[in-house]
């Protein structure tokens, strides 16, 4: 079946949430982003987020964390009813990326996404390419973080 | 110390070089994106990536290490709102060692934060064949020079 057969255009799905702890926070950030805000609570106070917050592709990376495991869950599911789940690759990027708050630590991350068009590509045929709104919302009900991510689709 | 002053249009800023290890790459994707094509020689070699490869969001990730190992460390950088834009173009494969730079599009002082500017820049990424794997556009907020004395 095709994605979009799945998942109508603006329907919503949760896909997870992850608790971002301090010590992640930390562990992500010396390898990816030493930012005194991202690897020191004490220096974070004197930067505009004002305290320890997580790295922007950490939140990124937690997405996928949970689109991963949703995704894998779904085809089993599909499978277990005698259907064939729409057969995604790779992506080629994302668009409209927006940090729009913090993610402090201690705070829970629930990440959804939604289809919003799917259209064939006319370079490849029997290739999809579909967009979607990614979100990730903390425990307060803010949008922490909003991006347009593609993926492709094969016949 | 960079400061917003120092970003005139037009700079164009190295990114660290950076080798990309297996070991890496699978260490990565085992916690964030645990697809086969990234965790596995043979099933990368079986996928449309030609290999086994980085996930999109580690080669992000590698390029934000490469961005403050190559200019953001010695810079006012306060972080940064969004990305506009940012394109995988080429997998980046086991053994790649890529490199880059960072260019300033454009750049203004924030009205709704004094002694903060914006400076938009477009970033490359490219292997060791000179190809660009990932290019993207991000503005990053950075401190003016003529304020430092406000916000110490």
């Amino acid at each position: 079946m095709r994605l979009i057969e799945l998942s109508p255009p603006g329907k919503k799905i949760i896909t997870g949430t992850l608790l971002f702890t301090a010590e992640d926070i930390v562990l992500y950030a010396k390898k990816f982003d030493p930012q005194p805000f991202h690897v020191d609570a004490e220096a974070a106070k004197n930067y505009v987020f004002g305290a320890l917050c997580a790295s922007g592709w950490h939140t990124c990376a937690g997405w996928m964390k949970t689109y991963v495991a949703y995704w894998k869950a779904e085809v089993a599911r599909l499978e277990s009813e005698g259907i064939t789940a729409p057969k995604l690759g790779p992506s080629a990027g994302f668009k409209r990326l927006q940090w729009l708050k913090p993610v402090y630590a201690g705070d829970s991350i629930t990440y959804s996404v939604a289809l919003t068009e799917s259209r064939p590509l006319t370079s490849r045929p029997g290739t999809w390419i579909n967009m979607t709104v990614c979100d990730g919302v903390n425990q307060h009900g803010d949008v922490v973080m909003r991006y347009v991510g593609t993926v492709l689709e094969f016949a | 110390m960079l400061y917003f002053e120092d970003f005139p249009q037009g700079r164009s800023l190295p990114l660290a070089p950076k080798l990309v290890t297996a070991d890496e790459m699978v260490e990565f994707a085992a916690e964030f994106d645990p697809q086969p094509m990234h965790l596995d020689e043979a099933a990368g070699k079986a996928s449309i990536l030609g290999g086994l490869s980085a996930s999109g969001w580690h080669t992000a990730s590698m390029f934000m290490r490469m961005m403050f190992d190559g200019w953001l460390s010695s810079s006012s950088s306060e972080g940064s709102p969004g990305i506009e834009f940012m394109e995988w173009k080429k997998p980046v494969l086991a053994g790649d060692t890529l490199s880059g730079r960072s260019t300033v599009l454009e750049s203004r002082p924030l009205r709704s934060r004094p002694g903060i500017g914006i400076v938009k820049f477009l970033h490359e990424v490219e292997n060791q064949r000179g190809e660009i794997v990932m290019r993207g556009e991000n503005p990053i907020m950075m401190r003016l020079r003529d304020a430092r004395e406000d916000a110490a």
